[in-house]
């Protein structure tokens, strides 16, 4: 099951339709990394929603995914973790240290938008 | 103390990553049919598969068992992950948080155990693994 990815202004959106195998997440993982380079994105989201199990395979690919971006130069946010999800996820001790996450697609792109302020450009603001 | 089958068991046999996820699928299920709320569906299919991926990754191809179970009156679901792959030399170790043999987070065992209600291995070295797990209904 491929995961498919939009490409909406400086971001990548990758929704995930139905449970992966190890080795879809593995696709997904890969092709990620190689798109926000390709398409020059600033941004990545994505959307766990459909996700009934998230388990430390999946936890630790999606952290590999953000990390990776990371040091591509981007920024990427999980969006949509189930509250069942997230509650099996803490009981087995997994954790997304590091990585955004937010409630869900609208919440993402706010948080992108609010991080590279939209132009692409990151935007430092002093406090 | 035994508790009764109440149902037919589901067996699935795992050989490949998508094993895994047609045994938590099933999983699921099973439970739903029981009628756990979703909450521990969730928690039932995320123990399924961290037992079936540990056969994938360590015994190479194993089974999975799913029954619905009774006990004086509570119903719940017991799953069994068997393989007879290479069996654990160190239960101790393997059941502390972080430890792993194969590059993972070294959770699986040891967050299994706090997900389900109930938890017993059984290991043979050269001989194989055996995890009998459950989760009483509330």
């Amino acid at each position: 099951m491929q995961v498919p990815i939009l490409k909406q202004g400086a971001y990548l959106i990758a929704t995930v339709q139905s449970a992966l195998t190890d080795e879809d997440l593995r696709q997904l993982r890969d092709a990620l990394v190689g798109q926000v380079s390709k398409v020059r994105a600033r941004g990545v989201i994505v959307d766990v929603t459909a996700l009934d199990v998230i388990d430390s395979f999946a936890t630790r690919t999606l952290r590999d995914v953000a990390h990776m971006i990371k040091l591509r130069g981007a920024e990427t946010v999980i969006v949509g973790i189930q509250p069942e999800v997230a509650f099996s996820m803490v009981k087995l001790g997994l954790t997304l240290e590091g990585v955004a996450t937010s409630l869900d697609l609208e919440e993402g792109l706010a948080y992108l938008n609010r991080k590279g302020n939209g132009s692409g450009y990151e935007v430092r603001t002093h406090r | 103390m035994r508790s009764a089958l109440i149902a037919d068991e589901v067996r699935v046999s795992i050989d490949c990553d998508a094993d895994i996820v047609s045994a938590r699928q099933k999983g699921r299920q099973l439970a739903s049919q029981c009628g756990f709320p979703s909450t521990d569906l969730a928690v039932v299919a995320t123990a399924i598969s961290e037992l079936a991926r540990n056969i994938v990754r360590y015994a190479v191809r194993g089974e999975v068992i799913l029954r619905l179970v009774d006990n004086n009156g509570q119903r719940g679901i017991e799953v069994v992950a068997a393989d007879d792959g290479p069996g654990i030399p160190d239960i101790g170790l393997a059941m502390q948080d972080g430890y792993s043999t194969s590059g993972g987070l070294g959770l699986g065992l040891p967050g299994t155990r706090r997900l389900m209600d109930e938890f017993e291995i059984t290991s043979k070295f050269g001989k194989g693994t055996s995890v009998t797990v459950r989760r009483w209904k509330r």
